[in-house]
C-alpha cells in the first residue's frame, strides 16, 4: 500500500501521479496499480516515470475506467502498487535516441536521466507536457506536435534507439530499424510494448508476444523487446 | 463466539485438510489452472507450500502458441480470456518444470488438455511413465491429473468433448485406463447437463470432478464492428460467474459420490465457505490471483479467521450442509 502524495493534471486527460515510499525499479519496468477493491477486476500496468527520494512517479493518460479512477485520487489516498515488474531498457553505451509518442514518453524520462547525452524526440498529437524535465537531461530535444515524430529521426545516426508509443508507431519504428540495418547501420532498436495484462508476472499468458523464436511474455520477458525479434500480426 | 485468549489455541486446532483419492490437501485452497503458471512466479511473493495445492497451466502433447490477437478483455466483475492453451507441451514440462515441482510440498496437479482423442491419451501415458520413473527414486512431482475437457478457447478439442456426455465418456474411459494417478475431470459449464457429465465421470472411474471452467462469452468492438477476439468467443471468469459455479457445484454434489473440486469467481474466504457448504471438498482460485498477488496467503488467513469466528473446527462440519 502506498500513499498518494500528489496527482496533478498536466494536459487534457494526462496526469502526473506521485506515490510516497521507497520503490525501486529499472528504466522501462512497470508497476501494477490498483486504487479500488474488487472492481475493476484487473490492476493497471503503468511504467515507472521516475523514482526519487520522495517516492515513485507515474504519468498516465485517462482512457477508461481504471485510469479515470486514478485521476480522482487526492493526496493522502491509498493505492496498491505491485512491482517493479518486467525487464526494461538495457543500460547501453554509445549514441542513444529516445523516442516517445504521447503517453509513451512516460518510461523515457528515467532513460534520459540514466543515459545522459541522449537525443530525445517527443511527439504529441495536441498539447505537449513534461518537455522541460526532458530538456534538463537531454543532449538535444526535439518536440513535435501534430506530426509523426519518427519522421524527425535518422536511425542511422544512433547505436541504440528506444521507442515507446502507440502500436502503429512501434511498427513504423521496426520498419525504420530494418531499413537502417539494410543500409548498413548497426542500430539496435528497442520497443516497449503495451499488451493487455492480467497477472503482470508471467503466469497467465494473456500478454503473449509473437517473437521470431516463439511466444514470449510482455510482462516478464518484456515489455521491452528488440524490434527485430517482434512479429507484428496486424 | 470465542472468548478472549482462545483464538490462538483454536487456530492450532483447526483442521483445514481434505483428502481426495489418497492425496492430502493441507487446506482447501488450490490455485486454478492457467492463472498460476507452474507456481514459480507466485513463489516469489509468498510461500506457495502453504497452499492446499496448485493446478498447472493446461498442457497438451505438442507445444501450443495459443491464439493471436487480443487475449484478455475485462467485463463487469470478470474477465474474458482467449489464451488458447499456450503451453510448452508435455515433454518439455516433464523435462523442465518437474524438477521444480519435485521440490514443492503441496498437492501438484497436472491439467491435461488436448486437440484429439489420441493427444489426450498419449499425454496421460507420458505423465504416467514419468511418475513411474520417479516413484522408483522416490521423487514425486505430480499428485493428480486434471483432465480438461472444457477449454472454450481451442477449436479442435477441449470443448468439443465437454458438451455432450456421450462424447466425453470414451475419452474419460481411455484416459482412466492410461493412468493410475488420481484423476479429476474438469467439467464445462457449457455442458448440456453438468450433473449428468459428472455422474458419467464417476461411472468411468474418475476420482473427482473439477468445476467449473470458464463460461463461453463474447465482447464486440462496436467501432470496428467485430468481436474483439479473433476466435469470436472467449472464456468468462471471475466474480461474475460465482453464482453459476456455486449452483453447478451444488447440483453435482447432490448427484455424485466422488469429491468435487469447486471453482469460479472465488475472491474471499466466505466465497470458499460457500463452495464447501455447496458440497466442494476443495476449491480452486483463479482470477482472484490477478486481483491480489498474495491471494493464497490472504485467503488462508481469512479462512482461518472465519472458522475461529464461527467456531468451525473442521471443514467437514459444514461440507455439503446446504
Ligand atoms: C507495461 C505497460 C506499461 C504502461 N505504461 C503506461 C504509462 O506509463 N502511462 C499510461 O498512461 N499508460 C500506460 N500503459 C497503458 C495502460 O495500462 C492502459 O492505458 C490502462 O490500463 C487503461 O486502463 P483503463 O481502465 O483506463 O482503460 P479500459 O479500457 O477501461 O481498460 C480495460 C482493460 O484494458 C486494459 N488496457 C486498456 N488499454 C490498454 C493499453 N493501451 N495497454 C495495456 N492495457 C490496456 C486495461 O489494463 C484493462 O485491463 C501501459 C501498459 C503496459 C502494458
Ligand atoms: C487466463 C486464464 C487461463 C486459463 N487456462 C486454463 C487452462 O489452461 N486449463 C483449464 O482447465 N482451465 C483454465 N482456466 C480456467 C480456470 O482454471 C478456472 O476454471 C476459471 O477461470 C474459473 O475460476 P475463476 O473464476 O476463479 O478464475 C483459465 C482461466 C483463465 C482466467
Ligand atoms: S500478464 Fe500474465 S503472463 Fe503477462
Amino acid at each position: 500500500m502506498g500513499t498518494v502524495i500528489s496527482n496533478e493534471r498536466l494536459a487534457d486527460n494526462v496526469y502526473h501521479l506521485r506515490v510516497g515510499g521507497e520503490y525501486g525499479g529499472e528504466m522501462g519496468q512497470f508497476y501494477m496499480l490498483r486504487a479500488w477493491g474488487a472492481y475493476p477486476v484487473l490492476s493497471r500496468p503503468l511504467s515507472i516515470h521516475q523514482v526519487s527520494d520522495e517516492g515513485i512517479d507515474f504519468l498516465y493518460h485517462v482512457v477508461g475506467e481504471g485510469t479515470e479512477l486514478f485521476s480522482q485520487l487526492t493526496p493522502g489516498d491509498s493505492i496498491n502498487l505491485e512491482g517493479p515488474f518486467g525487464s526494461g531498457f538495457p543500460a547501453v553505451t554509445g549514441r542513444v535516441a529516445l523516442i516517445g509518442g504521447g503517453i509513451g514518453i512516460a518510461p523515457l524520462l528515467y532513460c534520459a536521466r540514466e543515459l545522459p547525452g541522449s537525443d530525445v524526440y517527443l511527439g504529441f498529437s495536441r498539447e505537449p507536457y513534461r518537455t522541460e524535465e526532458f530538456r534538463s537531461h537531454a543532449a538535444r530535444l526535439t518536440v513535435d506536435v501534430g506530426g509523426l515524430i519518427l519522421d524527425n529521426v535518422d536511425f542511422a545516426e544512433y547505436d541504440h534507439v528506444f521507442v515507446c508509443g502507440p502500436h502503429p508507431m512501434l511498427k513504423a519504428a521496426q520498419l525504420k530499424g530494418i531499413a537502417a540495418a539494410t543500409a548498413g547501420s548497426n542500430v539496435n532498436v528497442y520497443l516497449s510494448l503495451e499488451n493487455r495484462m492480467a497477472c503482470g508476472i508471467g503466469a497467465c499468458l494473456v500478454c503473449s508476444v509473437s517473437c521470431k523464436d516463439g511466444q514470449r511474455k510482455a510482462c516478464a520477458d518484456g515489455p521491452v523487446f528488440l524490434a527485430e525479434e517482434v512479429v507484428f500480426h496486424d | 463466539m470465542i472468548k478472549n485468549g482462545d483464538s490462538s489455541s483454536l487456530n492450532t486446532q483447526l483442521d483445514l485438510s481434505a483428502n481426495i483419492a489418497g492425496i492430502t490437501f493441507k487446506n482447501p485452497i488450490v490455485m486454478a489452472s492457467g492463472t498460476f503458471g507452474f507456481g514459480k512466479e507466485y513463489a516469489k511473493y509468498y510461500d506457495i507450500n502453504e497452499l492446499g495445492g496448485i493446478s498447472g497451466k493446461g498442457l497438451t502433447l505438442q507445444p501450443k502458441a495459443g491464439n493471436q490477437g487480443t487475449r484478455v478483455y475485462e467485463t463487469a466483475s470478470g474477465m474474458l480470456n482467449s489464451v488458447g492453451l499456450e503451453n510448452p507441451g508435455i515433454p518439455a514440462f516433464l523435462e523442465k518444470e518437474c524438477a521444480y515441482w519435485e521440490t514443492l510440498d503441496t498437492a501438484r496437479i497436472v491439467n491435461l488438455g488436448g486437440n484429439t482423442f489420441e493427444d489426450y491419451v498419449t499425454g496421460a501415458e507420458l505423465i504416467q511413465q514419468d511418475a513411474d520413473r520417479r516413484s522408483d527414486s522416490g521423487r514425486k512431482a505430480v499428485d493428480m491429473i486434471e483432465l480438461n475437457i472444457s477449454c472454450p478457447n481451442v477449436k479442435e478439442g477441449g470443448i468439443a468433448f465437454g458438451i455432450r456426455t456421450c462424447d466425453a465418456r470414451e475419452l474419460v474411459r481411455a484416459v482412466r485406463r492410461a493412468t493410475s494417478l488420481p484423476l479429476s475431470v474438469k467439467l464445462s459449464p457449457n455442458a448440456e447437463d453438468v450433473a449428468d457429465m459428472a455422474l458419467m465421470c464417476q461411472e468411468e472411474g474418475a476420482d473427482a470432478v473439477s468445476l467449473i471452467n470458464t463460461i463461453s462469452g463474447m465482447k464486440i468492438d462496436v467501432r470496428r464492428r467485430r468481436s474483439v477476439f479473433n476466435n469470436l468467443y472467449a472464456g468468462l471468469s471471475g466474480p461474475a460467474i460465482k453464482p453459476i459455479a456455486l449452483r453447478m457445484v451444488h447440483q453435482v454434489a447432490k448427484r455424485v459420490e466422488i469429491p468435487i473440486i469447486g471453482m469460479g469467481g472465488i475472491s474471499s474466504a466466505t466465497d470458499i465457505i460457500e463452495f464447501i457448504m455447496a458440497g466442494a471438498t476443495v476449491v480452486q482460485v483463479g482470477t482472484y490471483n490477478f486481483m491480489n498477488l498474495r491471494a493464497g496467503e490472504d485467503l488462508l488467513r481469512d479462512l482461518r479467521q472465519f472458522m475461529i469466528e464461527e467456531n468451525i473446527y473442521s471443514l467437514d462440519e459444514i461440507r455439503g450442509i446446504v
